[in-house]
């Protein structure tokens, strides 16, 4: 290496690397001033057409804010139960029982066959009509529950599924009965397997759960709605509510993808 | 060491994969302290066979026993309770060690070892990591109990999977080509454990064209071709002075020209 080096001039090198830097750099300004410079012109847009109202955003913001809380605590409830669905659900989906794996089946086929938008509908306004009424909070987390919990069964079953055979075997082999099989070798592998597409779940969760505000759940898109309505400023309320999605988001991806990499490392 | 009472008796076994006749009616005894290699070309039964001795492939016909435990091939049923309690029980007798290790990647080695000692026969588990160590000793890698398998050497997956095996006490160990997947520098570290357990009396049944293996420790050759035993006998038999047709083909055109010259050192004596 040292004989090499010798060989080239220092001096190339050191410019190659503060090129790439330079280029870097200015891949990096460019990309920026592309947001900024869109973000304020749909800021001017808003300004110019007389809908801006820093007031409203003083007196009303802290309100619509607020539903965030309550939208994040529906979202990490619902991918709970969600979760628990989806482990039950692929083991039906993979089970020789018929009944079960009917079952099972069933509920993919149907959950996913229908919107989400009418499975809220039917849950907080058919079901009261058969006597069960449900509090509204009760309603959301069941509907976002009850719906991811089909999608993210199919994640689990391929998941489940791509844990190598030859663990089970192996498991087989030392003597293990098939329900500690599964629960000792195979889930937690095909757990570590779904971790990333239950990110990306809970994240589209986070967007989706707006659609309980239709039962009047106050979380952040009805907070966002009533005030703007009530006010005639439905513009401003609705940008509030959007970029309070749009952070959410970031930050869970942000930890979403730390998640992976820890899990990545966990692999070793 | 003297050979004891028959711990392994395989009768009649057949396997057909759907209209493929892997196996035609092997029977198959191996004695404790007795180590027996199963050799024949790819396709020959002999993996299946190994296979069907744990019903990890269930035989289309045929009866095993292990120890005190026997189970009868009963494809019609290979769902029912009772059947796949009968053979648990079997699969509790013998250790299997596979040609892809198949080592837990989630647990530790310790915990790899302990997973069925403790979980399944109820060893309370300060005695499993006893044992655990005591193995792990053995195939000289308890300084790596605390790792996970990712960061082990092919070699020292395998020692671990040996390791695993043996903490279940079985009967009878067996081998399915424990040294295909590895590195030739690696095969060396795996055969020595082997070679070592032999010598001490494990009964082992192994899967393998190790003809160094076969030359130090194995008691008996088993020669398969077409899913039939074509013939059997000590190493220095088979291997150098064998009787069948099959068996001179096979050990002239399918072994690697290392394996062949171990061969021609036994004729050479």
């Amino acid at each position: 290496m040292a004989v090499m080096q010798q060989g080239i001039q220092p001096s190339i090198v050191d410019e190659i690397a503060r090129a790439q830097a330079a280029s870097r750099r200015d891949f990096l300004l460019k990309f920026s001033l592309t947001w900024v410079v869109i973000i304020a012109g749909i800021a001017l847009a808003i300004w110019s057409t007389g809908n801006a109202d820093p007031a409203f955003t003083v007196k009303w913001g802290p309100l619509i804010l607020g539903g965030a809380g309550i939208t994040v605590f529906i979202c990490i409830t619902s991918i709970i139960g969600a979760t628990v669905l989806a482990v039950l659900g692929a083991l039906g989906r993979l089970s020789l029982n018929p009944f079960i794996n009917g079952a099972a089946s069933l509920y993919v086929s149907l959950v996913r066959g229908t919107p989400l938008i009418v499975q809220i509908y039917f849950i907080f306004f058919a079901l009261p009509q058969m006597g069960i009424v449900l509090d509204p909070i009760i309603a959301g987390i069941f509907a976002l529950a009850f719906n991811y919990g089909a999608y993210m069964t199919e994640v689990f079953r391929a998941g489940i599924q791509a844990v190598p055979r030859g663990q089970r075997e192996a498991a087989q082999a030392l003597g293990m009965p098939e329900r500690l099989i599964m629960r000792r070798i195979v889930l937690p592998q095909a757990t570590r397997i779904v971790v990333p597409a239950i990110g990306n779940d809970f994240v589209s969760m986070i967007k989706d759960s707006s659609l309980v505000s239709v039962v009047s759940l106050q979380e952040l898109l009805w907070r966002a709605n009533s005030v703007g309505r009530s006010n005639q400023q439905l513009i401003q309320a609705l940008l509030i509510a959007a970029l309070v999605y749009w952070a959410l988001t970031i930050i869970f991806s942000f930890f979403q993808a730390r998640l992976e990499k820890r899990l990545a490392k966990g692999d070793r | 060491m003297e050979l004891g009472e028959v711990v392994v008796e395989a009768r009649g076994i057949e396997k057909y994969f759907g209209s493929n006749h892997v196996l035609r009616g092997v029977d198959l005894d191996v004695r404790q302290h007795e180590t027996v290699m199963l050799i024949g070309r790819s396709g020959s039964g002999k993996t299946t066979m190994l296979r069907c001795l744990n019903f990890l492939e269930e035989p289309s016909v045929g009866t095993v026993r292990i120890g005190d435990i026997s189970a009868t091939a009963d494809p019609l049923h290979a769902r029912s309770r009772k059947h796949r309690e009968e053979l648990r029980n079997l699969r509790l007798q013998a250790g299997m060690v596979f040609q892809d290790f198949n080592l837990f990647p989630h647990m530790t080695v310790l915990e790899n070892c302990i997973e069925a000692p403790t979980r399944v026969k109820g060893v309370p588990k300060a005695e499993a990591i006893a044992t655990a160590e005591k193995y792990l000793t053995k195939v000289k890698l308890i300084e790596k109990r605390d790792e996970h398998p990712a960061r082990l050497s092919g070699g020292q997956k395998q020692r671990v999977a040996i390791a695993r095996a043996l903490c279940m006490e079985p009967k009878v160990l067996m081998f399915d080509e424990p040294t295909s997947a590895l590195d030739p520098e690696l095969v060396g570290e795996v055969l020595t454990v082997m070679t070592e357990l032999a010598h001490e009396g494990s009964t082992m049944i192994v899967v393998s064209h190790e003809m160094q293996f076969c030359r130090e420790a194995a008691d008996r050759v088993v020669f398969m071709e077409g899913g039939v035993v074509v013939e059997q006998g000590p190493p220095d038999q088979v291997l150098t002075h064998p009787q069948e047709e099959a068996t001179k083909h096979f050990l002239r055109r399918f072994l690697t020209p290392d394996q062949s010259a171990v061969i021609t050192a036994m004729a050479e004596g």
